[in-house]
């Protein structure tokens, strides 16, 4: 059984369709990846599985459970934790607090301290800077500090929404590569990117999606290889 | 030493305008709405303190009925009225509060009738350092103002749950996606401004000790004024905001001249304020995101 699975999505923004059908899965384990131009629905989607925005229709479930109506914020606790699109990371709080936040559904002091202390340890930088106000971070450090956050709740399933938008290239290699080690170390991943060619570098398996529908699915390779998306997504 | 006098005074005035600002601006800035119904909270209090003053003459016993009553009503008027607009446009959150603010005073109205009522409330006599004279009234409210400045400064600054509001403020999608309970918040939220306006309420009426249905309607609408002074949304704006604000009414009020324009002058101020700094004085421009 898949951790996560997406049956029939359908979701309506007004008289728009958004979403027209989608299902989808991940394994325990997997990186997948959700790649699609920009409209295609893809954030859409992962508000959706968090139920930040309604449902017009499908099933959503993780591990087991039907999550469909699950309020978004009882879903941490599950053990899902997003990284939402364009970091929304507390700007006015400092870094220390925004890790802290991340761990909000955790109650254990010691563990918590722990997780904050391997945080730290990877990023040194975060550290250097834990008493700074995260606004003042840049672009790069924000999205390191957001999917930091996201970890301090100990997840099974991350959920990553365009993590390399906006960032120099440097950094979106720094930020793969970290997706990566994330789940090496055991955290399955789901990963919504506009950069097709990074994501498909790193997935197991991903899905194509167009205007409301998944088109193609595939793994890595294959997608990586399929000529219809290069043409598409990879310049050709 | 009159001007000492007038300063503490306002100071005073400043902080029974400056808890209530506290409500206006937390509701403000964790639900995102404006409650105009908040006044009339205050309102709900002082006839709480009347009732059972005359029921059993103990003022502590009053009070603490008027902050829970406060408080319960601020829950219920949240869950009942606000609750089911959440994610309707701003303007139909705004009348349903201003539809709220009309029902309690009408409530009270058929309840106590529309005559201004007296309460005997317990005279804390008059403070006298060299020739500065200071009212008992004006340092209760003061010491009130104090705690409940430091206390709500600690209790966001270093609690859980305080870090837990700031974090809905700034962006509630991303907090509850850190597992905050959104509602939650906000309930909590109205608990502390209903509170804080049971206090508020409290407070002025030892300083004027009468009431009618209009009661919170003027101390409202100054807090208001005070909590978009200071920058609404801004808890330390809602204080500073409050403060000013008493202070210029106190020192307005004493001289003969401009008197009888005081509360001209205390609007005024509001627009100058936002002419200079939109945001108020502490208010942050927020990016909208893009």
């Amino acid at each position: 059984m898949a951790l996560l699975e997406v049956e029939n999505l359908k979701i309506h923004y007004g008289l728009i369709q958004a979403i027209k059908q989608a299902s989808f899965e991940v394994n325990q384990g997997e990186i997948v990846a959700l790649i699609g131009a920009n409209g295609a629905g893809k954030t859409t989607i992962m508000h959706a599985i968090c139920n930040l925005i309604p449902k017009f229709a499908g099933k959503v479930t993780f591990d087991g459970t039907d999550i469909t109506n699950l309020a978004a914020h009882n879903l941490v606790s599950m053990g899902i934790a997003q990284v939402p699109e364009g970091r929304r990371i507390f700007q006015e709080l400092t870094v220390a607090e925004n890790l802290r936040l991340g761990a909000f559904t955790r109650s254990d002091k010691k563990e918590i301290a722990e997780t904050l202390e391997q945080i730290y340890e990877r990023f040194p930088i975060l550290k250097q800077r834990s008493k700074q106000i995260a606004g003042t971070l840049s672009g790069g450090e924000q999205q390191m500090l957001a999917m930091s956050r996201a970890l301090m709740s100990h997840p099974k399933l991350l959920l990553l929404d365009e993590p390399s938008m906006g960032l120099s290239p440097l950094y979106v290699n720094t930020i793969f590569d970290m997706i990566k080690k994330v789940n090496e170390e055991g955290t399955t991943v789901l990963l919504v990117e506009q950069n097709a060619k990074k994501a498909l570098a790193i997935a197991d398996r991903a899905y194509v999606l167009e205007i409301g529908n998944i088109v193609k699915t595939g793994t890595g390779k294959e997608l990586s290889a399929d000529d219809s998306i290069r043409k598409a997504y990879l310049g050709g | 030493m009159d001007f000492i006098t007038t300063f503490i005074n306002g100071l005073s005035l400043g902080g029974i305008y400056a808890m209530i600002a506290l409500g206006y601006t937390m509701v403000y800035g964790i639900a995102k709405m404006l409650n105009f119904a908040h006044g009339d909270i205050i309102m709900v209090g002082g006839y709480t303190i009347l009732v059972v003053l005359n029921l059993c003459g103990n003022p502590i016993l009053a009070t603490i009925a008027a902050i829970v009553l406060c408080v319960v009503l601020g829950v219920v008027v949240e869950k009942l009225a606000y609750k089911p607009l959440r994610g309707a446009s701003n303007l139909a959150v705004l009348i349903t509060a201003i539809g709220v603010s009309y029902l309690l005073q009408s409530l009270a109205q058929i309840i106590f009738g529309s005559a201004s009522k007296m309460v005997n409330i317990a005279n804390l006599g008059v403070l006298q350092v060299g020739s500065i004279k200071i009212q008992g009234y004006t340092l209760f409210t003061l010491i009130c103002t104090i705690v409940v400045m430091i206390a709500l400064t600690l209790f966001i600054r270093y609690t859980k749950l305080g870090k837990a509001m700031l974090a809905v403020s700034e962006d509630r999608g991303a907090a509850q996606l850190m597992g905050i309970n959104a509602n939650r918040i906000i309930t909590i939220t109205f608990i502390i401004g209903s509170a804080l306006a049971a206090v508020a309420g409290l407070c002025t009426l030892m300083k004027a000790p009468s009431i009618n249905s209009t009661f919170g309607a003027m101390p409202g609408i100054k807090a208001f004024t005070a909590a978009v002074i200071g920058g609404i949304g801004s808890i330390p704006g809602a204080m500073l905001g409050g403060i000013l604000l008493g202070v210029v009414e106190s020192i307005s009020n004493k001289i003969t001249v401009i008197a009888p324009y005081t509360d001209a002058i205390e609007f005024g101020i509001l627009i100058v304020i936002l002419l200079i700094r939109p945001t108020g004085i502490l208010g942050k421009k927020r990016r909208e995101k893009v």
